[in-house]
């Protein structure tokens, strides 16, 4: 007698009783597309807005140069500039109303300009920040020093009286005793400062030039050395990041193998309802009873995974923008491994209610691991590295580079392989550990 | 048609069958009598196949036997109802019997006729399309019947099929027992209700802690007694028992509050010197009752255990 109808039978009825219960339906499709589509709308790219980050400047100098910077850093469209008092600025960075203060000490101008070439008395520019929000102060941080230095060598270069005076003190500090700068490099300085003198010079007597760059922006001092164009590496030029993608991975991921401890589950409670033991009074093989289930279980996972996926298509915009077949072959191997996942449960579980318990949990500590509700390249250096030892990592990188990253089918070889390493790796552990005796 | 030959079972150090030998005849129902823990499931699961015995051989007679090569034609031959409710709860009861059909490699139109006739036999032809989990207790009883004989084996293993089944179900269990019997089925029928087997088993295997304490008919092992009647007197007083087993045909009596019970060898000729004996001591019988002797009675005098204290 051949086995296969009966094979065909008992993986018909798993699959049957799966699609038939609404509840396993609600729990593993409608569940991960509400989960995914909430996640990729807060993380998509339409809703990750350049940075607006509040912050109060405390001017203690008031010279022309700290109103310059002042109106430097208000005119920055990434930052929310507010004047305020030093205890104001204090108040408002400990209630959290901002994310820093930046204090302009008293001489600051003065300062500021003569230390550009000298190694002492230098100002000091208090930053005080709200430790919650570390990376909005090292924005803040950045754009200081960016329009802090612009703002000193515009004057610099501007070519009035402030300007002489910031070139007489430079030669001054380089005539000093204590000056430790070679011979060469001094003479070399100075004949710097001579052609900044001549700049000056023609900007005095020009004052129509020096207004027309400044309306060009080029205020005639020293200005970022590039201009920066940013270019989203997805699957085409002309293709747009799809926050969803990534979500939609990590949630089917994640629901899935739900499905796999739902499966091992049940196989427990067979066992306890008798059921077990009716089948393996029929004449059938080991091979047939086990690989049966690890069939149906496989043929569920990757229903489940094409109908939350075409959801994702069809409503959320994502595309494989990558190997269709590559897609195909991860999201096989990781059905595999659902199914082969649930055997494991099933050997190892004892009552279903405890099985149940700690295979959720387990399950979770992968999918966390596994970059399915953050992206696994936040994690710290040493957590990327132990990620690739749960399988769920490789299935979530693998379907980002089949859809939005947009590779070829060699970036699903390795995915793939390492999945149906899980599976084969997950079917010996419950043959050898599986208690066929009543 | 089926033997089971000198069957021991052990888990651990602990002997749970201990030299069973059985032996199933068509159109038979062969009883499997004790308490529980006597033995009886691990009896069933061996001569199923799901058990190896560590010891003793299992074969029809004509050789295909439960171990080796044989097992999966053995197999065939098997139908288990076992003591839980072994369905697919939320499968129509006519899916429920197709798979079990093609789990014994039936399929197509006698697939189709095999069901039609499980479901007759057992009284449900008209709720195929219906789930389990709307049934009654009785009614899922009855298609764990039907599911065991989808596949028309020669042996029927029955095991407690009755266990919480209300008296009506009970007794259309029987009836379908009765005709499995009709049609030239082997059945073996365990049970710790001697009612039960008196009522429905033609041999009976009384086991206890493992081991077969009696292989008889209902009539042989009641001959075993050495009492076939009890008479019960309700004196409604307290009595001295000890002149009355001296009576020639009283085998032992004694009296509990205030009913004397008698065992006699015969009641026809010993009733009457037990009343006269009542009359002579001025006690007046406000009641009186006799019954047979029963399994319960064959139990207690094979083991000196009640059979149903232990159940």
């Amino acid at each position: 007698m051949s086995a296969f109808p009966a094979f065909q039978a008992l993986m018909r009825t798993d699959i049957t009783l799966y699609f038939s219960s609404r509840r396993a339906l609600v729990m593993n499709v409608v569940a991960p597309i509400a989960i995914a589509a909430f996640f990729g709308y807060v993380f998509s790219p339409q809703q990750q807005k350049a940075p607006h980050v509040a912050v109060a400047v405390v001017d203690l100098d008031g010279s022309a140069l700290s109103k310059s910077v002042v109106a430097a850093l208000s005119a920055d469209a990434s930052l929310d500039v507010r004047v305020a008092s030093a205890s104001e600025a204090n108040t408002l960075v400990t209630n959290g109303k901002i994310s820093a203060a930046i204090i302009l000490p008293e001489k600051f101008g003065a300062m500021a300009s003569s230390a550009l070439f000298a190694a002492h008395d230098k100002p000091s520019i208090t930053l005080i920040e709200d430790p919650s929000k570390a990376m909005e102060v090292s924005l803040v941080q950045g754009l200081l020093m960016q329009h802090a230095m612009q703002t000193v060598t515009s004057v610099a270069f501007s070519g009035g009286g402030m300007s002489t005076e910031m070139v007489s003190g430079w030669r001054r500090d380089l005539a000093a005793p204590d000056n430790t700068l070679p011979v060469e490099s001094r003479s070399a300085l100075a004949g710097l400062f001579d052609s900044l003198e001549k700049v000056q010079s023609q900007r005095a007597k020009q004052p129509a030039t020096a207004a027309a760059a400044a309306t060009t922006g080029n205020s005639g001092g020293m200005s970022q050395p590039f201009v920066l164009k940013k270019k989203s590496m997805t699957g085409g030029s002309e293709k747009q990041y799809n926050g969803y993608a990534h979500s939609f991975a990590g949630m089917s991921v994640q629901f899935i193998l739900f499905m796999g401890v739902d499966l091992g589950v049940a196989l427990l409670l067979a066992r306890r309802l008798g059921l077990w033991k009716r089948l393996r009074a029929a004449p059938l093989s080991r091979a047939t009873l086990l690989g049966s289930r690890m069939a149906s279980g496989t043929i569920i996972a990757a229903t489940l995974l094409a109908l939350i996926f075409a959801a994702a298509i069809a409503f959320f915009g994502v595309r494989i923008y990558g190997s269709v077949p590559g897609f195909v072959a991860i999201g096989l191997a990781f059905s595999v491994m659902t199914a082969t996942f649930g055997l494991f449960i099933a050997a190892v579980g004892k009552t279903p209610e405890a099985t149940r318990g700690l295979a959720i949990l387990a399950t979770l500590i992968m999918v966390m691991l596994g970059g399915a509700w953050v992206p696994s390249f936040i994690f710290p250096q040493w957590l990327q590295t132990v990620s690739l030892a749960v399988p769920t990592r490789w299935a979530v990188d693998g379907f980002d580079a089949m859809t939005w990253r947009g590779l070829g089918f060699e970036a699903a070889i390795a995915p793939t392989a390492v999945l149906l390493g899980f599976a084969a790796l997950f079917a010996l552990l419950a043959l050898w550990r599986f208690d066929w005796d009543e | 048609m089926l033997t089971a030959q000198s069957l021991n079972k052990s888990y651990a150090a602990r002997q749970v069958v201990a030299d069973i030998s059985l032996h199933l005849e068509p159109g038979k129902i062969l009883g499997l009598l004790g308490p529980n823990g006597a033995g009886k499931s691990t009896t069933v699961s061996m001569v199923c196949g799901l058990v190896p015995p560590d010891s003793g051989r299992i074969a029809f007679d004509d050789g295909v036997a439960s171990d080796g090569r044989d097992s999966n034609a053995y197999k065939r031959r098997i139908g288990l109802v076992p003591q839980d409710i072994a369905l697919y709860e939320d499968l129509p009861a006519g899916r429920n019997l197709e798979l079990f059909g093609a789990l014994y490699g039936i399929s197509g139109k006698h697939l189709a006729v095999r069901v039609a006739d499980a479901l007759d036999l057992v009284g449900l032809s008209d709720r195929v399309n219906d789930k389990p989990s709307t049934f009654s207790g009785g009614m899922k009883r009855r298609l764990n019947i039907a599911c065991a004989l989808v596949h028309d084996p020669d042996v029927l293993l029955f095991d407690e099929p009755t266990v919480g089944v209300d008296p009506q179900s009970r007794n259309a269990i029987f009836d379908n027992l009765e005709a499995l019997r009709a049609r030239g089925k082997a059945l073996l029928y365990t049970t710790h209700y001697m009612e039960e087997a008196e009522r429905l088993c033609d041999r009976i295997v009384v086991m206890d802690h493992g081991r077969m304490v009696a292989d008889d008919t209902l009539s042989g092992l009641l001959a075993r007694l050495p009492h076939a009647e009890v008479l019960e007197l309700d004196v409604g007083q307290t009595v001295d028992c000890t002149g009355l087993t001296a009576l020639p045909g009283v085998v032992e009596a004694h009296e509990a509050q205030g009913v004397i019970h008698v065992r006699l060898k015969n009641m026809g000729g010993d009733a009457a010197r037990v009343l006269d004996w009542c009359q002579q001591k001025a006690l007046t019988v406000r009641r009186l009752n006799s019954t047979r002797a029963n399994l319960e009675d064959v139990f207690l005098a094979l083991s000196g255990r009640q059979l149903r204290d232990q159940a």
